[in-house]
């Protein structure tokens, strides 16, 4: 389906809504407490929706997403740091390097199929992370340090945080036009073919392989561009950070919970999370077993709502799925 | 001369407790397509057991295995009800899924009590000395260990009648079932008894060398290259597995920095599903 044809459809229009309210919401009343949690939300959903290209669509777990987050940290943020690159410069080639980068790793390893490739990507996370450790450029396990000054292109800080808030906007903006985009092409119909049955796929003539590898690289471009953002922010990056697994689990727990394999639930689910995992940290008794209650959920949604949240209200109110992507 | 006999030696005892700390992951796998994402966990859990009764109750240290083994059973069937019944015979994504959940909440809970601090068991067990170089008792003994516990697991599967309906019950389920296996409670057998291998690799891992919270991750990852190596379900290949990768890890040391090991083992692990998709010790099917 062309582009053209794609705003036609109300759900193009629904994607642009939520863009809109993330942007106006905190900067209609200068509200940087809700910024703040916007971002992270934003951070999640691009995370979660870009993850459900390979958990969703083809059905393949990537317990490894987090990496390109880190990586696409590191390059952009050394970028910055060492060659005083431009911020958006930097980004872009962060993103460009870690999902070539995600391109020929898919295309090593594609030929393993369903858990073995999620074992594999257990082992990539591994992999950079040593990487990363024994790289001096990049500081080893003490990481870069960023100066102050790097906000002052972006007019000051108090400005910088806001130019990184659209931007992260906009990177999430881009994931779910990009989940959407998929999903509506013969590339997305190819991958759910995967995901229903791989060696059928094979035979009716999807190319299985390359459309594995492809959209692992596919899904590693936003999250490297919102890993750069990230690090960026808090001017700081090292490897037990940047490569951080609890993110990537939060990542399979929204779109789980929102619905594996749809737009918008992804999205939700990624916006419940925040708010939960916002007042789980707040609240005396829970701020130590974030982990715990979020793999509570997690087991309870693949034990008794393998569909999620959209599945319920596909079930519910059939109607929406007309709408709801 | 000497010095690569003594790192042979000392990388097939090293590999040894390697192929036992696998050996319920491959087990579980094997037998019902069920990847345990908790095997690390259960690994630690085994550290744990080891660590209070012997240094919290006064035990000495290797009449921990029985508790060990027996607890793990118990804990293993739990594991089996709450998290694996559900999913056998679904896509492995979702087994993947929820004990990759229940590992998270057991995780969780370890560190907020525990935290990642360090543990560590004293030992004593005379050494054998070899020229300049001393094996360490502890490590032959978990050596030995590993062997016999291999090889009873071997005589159980294929000699006992349990063990037979195990393996029907990882060749064919329906027709397990149609034989008049239950096959239920056959699975929920071969989950206790993965989970008490694990537990009692994790004991004697814990006489060896101080451990964390997290020291199981290791374990659990370097499993996976044994079962690929070894073969699904196969008590024997993972040992040969085991040892093969001690053998490699003695052999890549000297020349790469520790962090690296884990990934090199990784790269082997995509290299040997590449090429030899049953495991290089077993054809698949020989379970």
């Amino acid at each position: 389906m062309s582009l053209l044809r794609l705003t036609r459809r109300p759900f193009f229009w629904i994607i642009a809504l939520v863009i809109a309210v993330f942007v106006l919401a905190p900067w209609l009343g200068n509200n940087v407490q809700l910024r703040e949690s916007l971002l992270l939300a934003a951070l999640y959903i691009t995370l979660a929706s870009n993850l459900n290209l390979m958990l969703g669509y083809a059905g393949y777990i990537n317990f490894g997403s987090i990496v390109f987050f880190g990586l696409g940290g590191y390059i952009c943020v050394w970028l910055v740091n060492s060659y005083a690159w431009p911020l958006f410069a930097s980004l872009l080639v962060a993103g460009i390097c870690v999902s070539a980068l995600a391109l020929i790793f898919g295309l090593g390893i594609l030929r393993l199929r369903g858990a073995f490739f999620a074992l594999s990507t257990i082992g990539i996370v591994e992999a950079v992370q040593a990487f990363a450790e024994n790289f001096t450029p990049w500081g080893g396990s003490a990481g870069i340090y960023l100066s102050s000054s790097i906000f002052l292109p972006l007019g000051g800080a108090a400005r910088a945080l806001w130019v990184l808030y659209f931007t992260m906007v906009a990177v999430m903006g881009l994931s779910l036009y990009l989940s959407y985009g998929i999903k509506s092409s013969k590339f997305g119909l190819g991958l759910l073919a995967i995901g229903q049955n791989e060696d059928a796929a094979a035979i009716l003539g999807v190319p299985t392989p390359f459309y594995k590898a492809l959209v692992y690289s596919a899904s590693a471009f936003l999250p490297a561009i919102a890993g750069g953002i990230y690090f960026f922010k808090s001017a700081f990056i090292q490897p037990a950070d940047a490569f951080d697994l609890s993110l990537s689990t939060e990542a399979l727990v929204v779109a789980m919970l929102g619905g594996q394999g749809t737009v918008t639930g992804v999205a939700l689910g990624a916006y419940l999370y925040e708010e939960l995992r916002g007042y789980l940290l707040t609240s005396e008794t829970f701020s130590n077993f974030q982990l715990v209650i979020a793999g509570a959920l997690l087991l309870l949604i693949v034990l008794f709502f393998p569909g999620g949240l959209m599945g319920w209200i596909y079930n519910r109110f059939p109607r929406t799925q007309k709408v709801l992507e | 001369m000497l010095g690569i006999l003594a790192s042979i030696i000392d990388g097939v005892l090293v590999g040894l407790v390697y192929g036992l700390a696998a050996m319920g992951l491959t087990l579980i796998w094997g037998v019902m397509d069920v990847i345990n994402l908790t095997h690390g966990t259960m690994i630690v859990a085994g550290m744990f057991g080891l660590y209070f009764l012997a240094n919290a109750a006064g035990l000495p240290a290797y009449l921990a295995l029985p508790p060990v083994l027996i607890g793990g059973f118990f804990v293993g069937v739990l594991l089996y009800w709450v998290a694996v019944h559900r999913m056998v015979g679904r896509p492995p994504l979702m087994s993947l899924l929820s004990t990759f959940s229940v590992n998270l909440m057991l995780v969780g809970v370890g560190t907020a009590i525990w935290g990642t601090a360090l543990f560590n068991v004293e030992v004593s067990v005379p050494g054998i000395s070899m020229g300049r170089y001393t094996f360490p008792g502890a490590h032959i003994l978990a050596a030995i260990l590993a062997a016999v516990i291999a090889a009873s697991l071997y005589v159980f599967l294929h000699h006992t009648r349990l063990g037979k309906a195990v393996r029907a019950v990882a060749n064919n389920r329906e027709a397990a079932e149609l034989v008049g296996i239950p096959t239920t409670r056959v699975l929920a057998f071969t989950v206790g008894t993965g989970v008490a291998l694990a537990g009692v690799s994790g004991m004697l891992i814990g006489t060896l060398f101080p451990f964390t919270l997290l020291s199981g991750d290791g374990y659990q990852l370097k499993g996976f290259v044994v079962t690929v190596l070894g073969g699904f379900g196969n008590p024997v290949g993972a040992l040969m597995g085991g040892v093969a990768l001690g053998l490699l890890e003695g052999a890549i040391t000297p020349f790469v920095p520790v962090s690296w090991t884990l990934v090199i083992e990784f790269v082997l692990f995509v290299l040997v599903l590449i090429t030899f998709p049953g495991g290089v010790f077993a054809r698949r099917g020989t379970m």
